[in-house]
């Protein structure tokens, strides 16, 4: 990956490490990814929160002829999933099958690797959903 | 003269959390792609295509943070002990630091010990927070261990980590640290060059004067300056390249195998190397009562073991249940065959 690159990932870091999103001061509106001008009442006015992770499958499809970058990782299921807090994010699902995945499926965040670029390149990190881990409590 | 780690103000571990990936192989199903039979273990995880120490180490993490119920940013420093590096020259702690939002007031480093790496990190933090340099410190002892594809380590190396955040003593620790001890000599029992993919090691010259040696001196050296025998212990985990290993310590140093077997977890998940016994820990103190007290040694090849005696305290029973314990990573769990296992540890070419 050319050395260029990197900043444009490492500026994201925030958001696709832990799923820091903006909630607007004036409306409350919260956003995923983080905006800077609430789309809702356009108020600059914005403080940074952090998403529960929480959220549920709206959609998905399976990839099977990814770009590059994601090559050793087909097939993967790639979803929407509508957050707890509202916004709805475009991620990765992982560990699951595909013929576990089902609309409506309640899934939590988890920090992967995404994309690799080369051998010596850097390792890009971000949010995928998996389904929610089953505990001894439930 | 005295050989006790002490610090200055008693500390213990505020929280504490666990991972281990969902895929397993059995060791049958690699005996039957080399030929083998007669296996350490029954079977070991693996990590998924998505994985490595760093992100194992991120859940690990957060599950000791829900645990400490703190802000991230109280945190002053996080070590990661493990082998596996995603990055030959630079940190996966600082990975870890951004993923959990603990940035950018604290120090971060990764430790290499062979398999002792993660205990190194808790020996520092205690120092660290004991000296009062520090509120809190995180010491992770996680691996993705590798062996060469047919060698006896390929049926145990396996994936898992857990996270450790160490505070000052109070109501606030599930377990305080009564003293530690560090054992280590230089024996080249098993090692790997820069640049290479695999390890190497020593066949049977890694029991006897590497594991035994150091794990007994550690766990003997300990008891000694606190003046305990293996009765005054309610559970005992030992450093777990395989399952014989540590329950041979146990029976020479006087421990019985119910005090081993709750901490032991090789024979189902592997060898997790610098996470082995930090995951056992954490098995121990998922059903750990107040009062009772542990010992824990760890193994590093090269050689050394670090020793601890932690007794547990009342917050663990308000604690425990606040992230997911270590079994329900070890019941979450899917087979995978040789060919699969292959491609999530990346050996083949595309």
């Amino acid at each position: 990956m050319p050395a260029m690159q990197v900043s444009r990932y490492w500026r994201h870091f925030k958001e696709k490490y832990r799923l820091a999103g903006t909630k607007c001061k004036k409306c409350g509106k919260i956003h995923f990814p983080p905006r800077q001008v609430c789309n809702e009442c356009g108020s600059r006015e914005m403080e940074e929160i952090q998403l529960s992770g929480k959220g549920k499958v709206v959609s998905w499809t399976i990839v099977r002829n990814p770009p590059s970058g994601f090559e050793y990782y087909k097939p993967y299921p790639l979803a929407l999933v509508e957050l707890e807090e509202g916004p709805i994010v475009l991620a990765q699902l992982t560990d699951v099958s595909e013929d576990e995945i089902d609309f409506g499926m309640e899934v939590e965040m988890v920090t992967r690797r995404i994309r690799e670029f080369s051998e010596d390149g850097i390792i890009l990190y971000g949010y995928k959903f998996r389904p929610v881990l089953k505990t001894s409590k439930d | 003269m005295k050989r006790l780690l002490k610090p200055i103000k008693d500390v213990g571990i505020v929280g504490y959390g666990a991972y281990i990936p969902m895929y397993r192989i059995k060791d049958e199903e690699i005996g039957r792609v080399w030929g083998a039979n007669g296996f350490p273990i029954q079977e070991k995880s693996v990590p998924g295509i998505d994985e490595d120490a760093a992100t194992i180490a991120i859940e690990a993490a957060r599950n000791a943070l829900k645990r400490a119920k703190i802000n991230p940013q109280e945190i002053r420093a996080i070590w990661t002990g493990t082998e596996s590096k995603p990055y030959a020259v630079k940190p996966t702690s600082t990975i870890v630091a951004q993923a959990i939002g603990a940035t950018p007031d604290l120090d971060a480093a990764d430790f290499e010990f062979a398999c002792k790496a993660g205990t190194e990190a808790v020996q520092t933090a205690i120092g660290f927070v004991g000296s009062r340099m520090a509120k809190y410190a995180m010491a992770i002892g996680v691996d993705t261990a590798q062996g060469r594809p047919g060698d006896h380590l390929e049926f145990t190396a396996a994936a898992g980590g857990a996270a450790y955040i160490i505070g000052e003593k109070s109501d606030e620790t599930v377990a305080y640290f009564e003293g530690s001890y560090s054992y280590v000599t230089d024996t080249p029992d098993f090692w790997r060059r820069q640049h290479e993919h695999y390890p190497r090691h020593g066949n049977r010259f890694t029991g006897e004067p590497a594991y035994f040696r150091h794990v007994i001196n550690a766990a003997k050296g300990l008891m000694e300056e606190l003046g305990y025998t293996p009765n005054d212990f309610d559970y005992a985990v030992f450093h777990q390249p395989n399952v014989k290993f540590p329950l041979t310590a146990a029976k020479i140093l006087g421990f019985p195998m119910e005090k081993v077997k709750p901490g032991l977890l090789s024979g189902i998940i592997g060898n997790t190397y610098a996470g082995a016994t930090l995951v056992g820990i954490s098995a121990v103190l998922d059903i750990a009562k107040p009062g009772e007290r542990i010992l824990w040694v760890s193994f590093g090849s090269g050689a050394g073991s670090d020793a601890f005696s932690i007794v547990v305290q009342d917050a663990i029973e308000e604690k425990r249940d606040l992230a997911p314990k270590t079994w329900d990573y070890i019941n979450r769990k899917k087979y995978i065959d040789y060919a699969l296992y292959a491609k999530h540890r990346r050996k083949y070419i595309i």
